[in-house]
């Protein structure tokens, strides 16, 4: 109730979000900051140890947020038993090591922090995601890095069915196989699959690419082979060096799946826009 | 929903050609007002979301603040910035903004490069500039709304 009185406050609730121009004066010379202005100012040199074991989702997520505002940068998580929603919402940078596997939605809605997880993790990890890197070691389940918005996701092992559905940007990679329905109503960013692809790939997809190492069981709907260019390729070979992958057949060889953008129709979002003015 | 269909797999072309897959005028949309379409015709509004966005970004154009930003992040690339394109909005280079959901104009008068990808590369740098500044709309919107 309080934060409904402080919104109205400050005017929130008579905001007209359709097709307003705002002016916002600001000098780009004059700024020169690396993180939000909310963000912890965190060093990756300090290190904190975390024992998930004894405790919920909720203490270990607040337990971070803690351990950040202190100003450490590196944090280990211990046994985290793969329980739901660990690592979320983290707005920061950070290094975090989990030593072990997430249950579902772990790792959501975060923006900026590099992650490694040594074990598995369940449904939706990384739901939402708007930067920063997640490298998993073993395998995923569904809807990985659904919604994605943008960053690095990179499962190392296979991945299960509607990997990166609704995407809006990022970067998906998958070390293995994934399942069908794989990139359904895409609509930006990249997804990189050295194993081979289930059915339906990139189902719906607005627009976006898709690049497959292995076999396509089949493609969805306004799904389209594409031709690799020698930025596709130089990208993938840089990217996949970051993360020690290799594709089998060599990145030339890949096979590039793009939107036949027979389905999109973006016209009636433009009278929604906003618009802001430097 | 969706049928599954078997199209052909694409063959890789030998030696295809680098991206700037469309050889049209850089400044086409500074030049003009976009109206191309019927709809945008229609509407009188030039729509944004129509650029190639899958480009993928040349590191060999780099800005230094860019690099900088990659290093502080801990980063090896440039990680979500590699979505951000410059765009053009109502005859000005502008960059779309996903906290605000809206195109950020980019300051009158930045005399802009000759290729898109240095552009994009300008966009991005203004993008992290006015999204990490305590100006942008957000901060506003955090101080109304944070729960804890």
């Amino acid at each position: 109730m309080a934060l409904r009185t402080k919104a109205h406050d400050m005017g929130m609730h008579t905001e007209q979000l359709s097709g307003r121009t705002q002016q916002r004066f600001f000098t780009p010379s004059e700024e020169e900051n690396f993180t939000y202005p909310e963000a912890f100012d965190v060093d990756f040199n300090k290190r904190a140890e975390l024992d998930c074991g004894p405790l919920s989702p909720r203490d270990v997520n607040l337990k971070i947020r803690d351990l950040m505002s202190k100003g450490y940068g590196t944090i280990v998580l211990k046994n985290p038993g793969a329980k739901h929603s660990i690592a979320v919402g983290i707005l920061n940078k950070l290094n975090l090591h989990i030593e072990g596997s997430l249950g579902y939605f772990g790792c959501g809605l975060i923006d900026g922090p590099n992650i490694r997880i040594k074990g598995r993790v369940g449904w939706s990890c990384a739901e939402n995601m708007l930067a920063g890197t997640i490298i998993i070691e073993k395998n995923a389940g569904s809807t990985f890095g659904a919604a994605l918005r943008g960053g690095d996701l990179v499962c190392m092992g296979d991945v299960g069915a509607r990997m990166g559905i609704d995407m809006k940007g990022g970067t998906i990679i998958v070390g293995g196989r994934c399942g069908a329905f794989c990139g359904f109503m895409m609509q930006r960013g990249r997804m990189v699959i050295l194993g081979d692809a289930g059915k339906n790939l990139g189902d719906s997809m607005y627009d976006g690419t898709i690049y497959v190492g292995g076999k396509i069981e089949g493609l969805g709907v306004d799904a389209v082979p594409g031709e690799m260019n020698d930025l596709d390729v130089s990208w993938l070979t840089r990217k996949l060096k970051m993360y020690g992958l290799e594709t089998p057949k060599g990145v030339k060889n890949m096979q590039k799946i793009v939107a036949g953008k027979q389905l999109w129709n973006y016209d009636n979002l433009e009278p929604t826009e906003k618009k802001l003015i430097l | 929903m969706a049928k599954a269909t078997k199209k052909p797999v694409m063959k890789v072309v030998k030696g295809a050609k680098a991206a700037s897959p469309k050889k049209e005028d850089v400044d086409k949309y500074l030049k003009g007002k976009g109206l191309d379409s019927s709809r945008e015709k229609e509407i009188g509004q030039h729509i944004g979301y129509r650029y190639d966005v899958n480009l993928v970004p040349d590191y060999s154009r780099l800005t230094p603040f860019l690099k900088r930003y990659m290093e502080v992040m801990g980063w090896d690339d440039l990680n979500w910035l590699e979505d951000v394109h410059m765009g053009y909005e109502e005859g000005r280079a502008a960059v779309f903004d996903r906290n605000v959901n809206g195109w950020v104009t980019i300051p009158a008068g930045m005399k802009l490069p000759d290729n898109q990808q240095d552009r994009d590369m300008i966009a991005r740098e203004l993008l992290i500039k006015f999204q990490m500044s305590r100006k942008h709309p957000m901060v506003d919107l955090n101080k109304a709304y944070r729960k804890f």
